[in-house]
């Protein structure tokens, strides 16, 4: 094994490698998978994976440095090709599957040829995430799954999954969990859209009955599936820390464009609370930049905790000035058939933005969860008395 | 150079140093001692700062007498001065005069006046309207004539910081030519001191009476404007890191008593309605962090439109403080309304800084006119 090249080398390696697959396949022309191949095919999908699974052995650094020459040549946002895929289970991949297996799924997850969804949350544990009841149970060489699963995004699409499943309700809830892959193909696997209160369906119910899954699609040990999970999770975290948004952008941006086309409507109360919400919006922002300036140099502060619950409750604010601005006319929303347009554009975005930003404060955990993960694990507060510590899961009220 | 955000190990440890100073030099004992003395602070600690520790004038190119340090490492210092609530004219001397002095083209005057003040042998202020972020012309109630040569003032100000005890006043007067800035020695003829009795008594205040006082001219015109507006600027995105240092300190006695004080058998930090509060608490502290020291950049690198740089800090600092120190008091229980108790101490610190160089509403305003007003779709 050799060191590593020094940082400048690494740096010009990333920059030539991404030019030059951009130069011989031009975004505006090539079909996405053949596109996406090559970039995975030349290291540039995740820079810091090892030669051969879509890295270049590269600091972790350069990745922004690769997608930005991507986005200026006219390609994707990489994540958006398979959002779960890219956020969440691909660095869980490369960490727990065997070198066969991560070759076998990380380039047709790379080019979007086969969408990724997680099985995680069930009807009855969604914020306390470990006190779920979908059950693997040992059979032969493999893992026998009951169960059910929801809030599951793209599992209509997705030709994978990353499951959580009880493997022994006789430990306390955290203890005895595992983590499965699984092929939504699998007999015994239903997926149901479930719809939502934009008329749209990009959530789904999963309906797990007797699947079988082989022990060589189980990742970490039998019982560690809790610890697996979080470093999944982690790199959902950090993954998100790669751009740095402009000052105006996101939702704001919508909130800005609606008071410039509507000078009509313009009042000193809907000015101040508008100037209000920018400052929020810029704050929040630079508190962004702060927390990406600091995960460079190896210090997570306790900014990165702090920006999901604020961005999630000022895009409701935001949606709900829009709304007020447009007034009457926002009464109206052109269709809730389940196959609307997305929520980004047509007549009445902003109505459809406004309905969707009511998830925002739910989905990736509830603000009132995050607030108390931020005074326990920020402020070390005490936490809340909790009936369930220590007691084997099976006898927690439920 | 380091981009916006990043604290190089110099400034790590230029706040730890500062950190440690204020704790064993000006713990609340000290500051209580201070506040209730007839000066309001001891001269003596103060030029422990600017001589032992060199803190007062980081900003201040060396040629001055300051260490030219910048103002990023400024901020670092005045943010540890709020969180010790420091007794001292940190608000005249550092935040308002070194930078109008310092904005001046008069060398005489820059190398006569600024090394005494950053070793803290004497303390300054200036005397100018400056609520609006700027230099309020109108509300100049000072007017300077000429004779011979020589400037005299006259008229009152009913209240200036740091005023009581300033060796040096900088003095906005008007003349036959418009505002201009005077220099003023604290023991001047023709000139009376009146100290008020101010809410946050850490930090004073005095009315002024000139009478045909003895000045001396610093700049005219332009040059007089625009070392105001700096001054402004300047003390501006000082006043929120210090705010953003005091509320720093409101949320970690809060954290400390929630989770020691026990009722109904638990500590009440793990009632979920004092933790989410305390949640919010640091919600506060970290974007007011990030605005004030993203102000403190733009003055220092160019990294924003200053105006809207510190006014964006101002704005979210002052709301900040004053919310968090108001919840200390709330946390805290009925001991957070006694006089005994901490969080009133910064309490008034808070309701002091958010009405000084301008409200919270005020610069929301600014901000406004500066990305609001101008946007009409083409």
């Amino acid at each position: 094994m050799t060191t590593a090249p020094p940082a400048t080398t690494s740096e010009t390696l990333v920059e030539e490698t991404a030019r030059r697959v951009v130069a011989e396949h031009p975004p505006a022309t090539t079909p996405l998978p053949e596109l996406m191949g090559a970039w995975y095919d030349a290291g540039l999908t995740w820079v810091h994976f090892p030669l051969g699974l879509g890295g270049l052995d590269a600091p972790r650094s350069l990745q922004p440095l690769a997608n930005r020459i991507l986005r200026e040549a006219g390609g994707p946002e990489p994540r958006t090709v398979n959002t779960i895929g890219y956020g969440i289970v691909a660095g869980t991949i490369r960490r727990y599957a065997d070198t066969a297996l991560a070759a076998r799924l990380l380039r047709p997850l790379a080019t979007g040829e086969e969408k990724w969804c997680q099985l995680f949350s069930e009807p009855g544990a969604g914020s306390d995430l470990a006190g779920l009841a979908t059950r693997a149970v040992r059979e032969g060489d493999g893992w026998r799954i009951n169960g059910q699963k929801v809030w599951n995004s793209l599992a209509h699409l997705s030709r994978w999954a990353v499951l959580l499943a009880r493997t022994d309700p006789d430990l306390p809830k955290h203890k005895g969990l595992t983590y499965f892959i699984v092929d939504m193909q699998t007999p015994g696997i239903e997926v149901r859209p479930l719809r939502q209160l934009t008329g749209r369906a990009s959530f789904n119910e999963v309906f797990l009955d007797d699947v079988f899954i082989p022990d060589s699609q189980r990742f970490g040990e039998v019982g560690e599936g809790w610890i697996v999970a979080n470093s999944t999770l982690g790199d959902e975290r950090t993954s998100l820390g790669d751009r740095v948004a402009a000052r105006g952008s996101g939702a704001i941006a919508d909130a800005l464009a609606l008071w410039a086309a509507h000078p009509e409507r313009h009042t000193p109360v809907l000015r101040e609370r508008l100037v209000r919400l920018w400052v929020r919006a810029e704050s929040q922002r630079l508190t962004g930049n702060r927390a990406r300036v600091a995960a460079t140099k190896g210090v997570i502060g306790p900014e990165s905790a702090i920006i999901k619950l604020l961005n999630s409750e000022l895009t409701q604010h935001v949606y709900e000035f829009c709304i007020e601005l447009l007034g009457p006319e926002a009464t109206l929303i052109d269709t809730y058939s389940l196959d609307a347009p997305d929520d980004e554009s047509g007549p009445t975005a902003i109505q459809r933005k406004y309905l969707r930003s009511r998830a925002t404060t739910l989905e990736g955990g509830t603000s009132e969860i995050m607030r108390n993960v931020i005074g326990e694990r920020v402020l070390k507060l005490p936490q809340e008395l909790r009936a369930d510590k220590g007691i084997p899961w099976k006898d927690i009220p439920r | 150079m380091t981009q916006e955000f990043e604290f190089s190990d110099e400034l790590v440890e230029l706040r730890t140093m500062v950190r440690d100073f204020c704790r064993e030099f000006s713990p609340e004992a000290v500051v209580r001692e201070a506040m209730e003395s007839d000066t309001g602070h001891d001269p003596a600690l103060w030029r422990r700062f600017g001589s032992e520790l060199g803190v007062l004038g980081l900003a201040v190119p060396e040629a001055y007498g300051g260490d030219d340090a910048g103002l990023v490492a400024q901020a670092v210092a005045v943010e540890e001065m709020g969180v010790a609530l420091v007794c001292g004219p940190v608000l005249g001397t550092v935040a308002l005069a070194m930078p109008a002095l310092a904005a001046l083209t008069d060398e005489d005057a820059k190398r006569e006046l600024l090394p005494e003040l950053c070793s803290g042998a004497k303390l300054a202020t200036l005397v100018a309207p400056l609520s609006d972020g700027t230099l309020d012309v109108d509300a100049v109630t000072v007017t300077a004539t000429t004779a011979d040569g020589a400037w005299r003032l006259g008229g009152e100000v009913t209240q200036a910081p740091d005023a009581g005890t300033a060796d040096l006043l900088l003095v906005v007067a008007t003349t036959d030519e418009g505002p201009a800035l005077f220099a003023v020695a604290g023991d001047a003829a023709g000139l009376t001191r009146t100290p008020l009795t101010t809410l946050d008594l850490t930090r004073r205040q005095a009315a002024l009476s000139f009478a045909g006082t003895p000045a001396r001219l610093l700049a005219t015109g332009a040059e007089a404007l625009g070392a105001c507006a700096r001054a402004a600027l300047v003390a501006g995105v000082l006043l929120a890191v210090e705010q953003v240092g005091g509320a720093q300190r409101m949320l970690d006695i809060t954290v400390a008593h929630v989770a020691n004080r026990k009722q109904f058998g638990q500590a009440v930090g793990a009632y979920q309605a004092v933790k989410h509060r305390c949640a919010n608490m640091l919600i506060a502290v970290e974007t007011a962090r990030s605005a004030a020291y993203h102000g403190v950049w733009a003055l220092q690198d160019g990294t924003d439109d200053p105006q809207l740089a510190a006014s964006l800090a101002k704005a979210v600092a002052s709301e900040s403080y004053a919310w968090v120190s108001t919840s200390a008091i709330q946390m805290h229980g009925g001991l957070g309304f006694t006089w005994e108790g901490t969080p009133q101490l910064y309490f008034k610190r808070a309701t002091t800084d958010s009405l000084t160089l301008g409200t919270a509403d005020q610069h929301l305003d600014r901000i406004a006119g500066h990305v609001l007003d101008g946007l009409v779709r083409a």
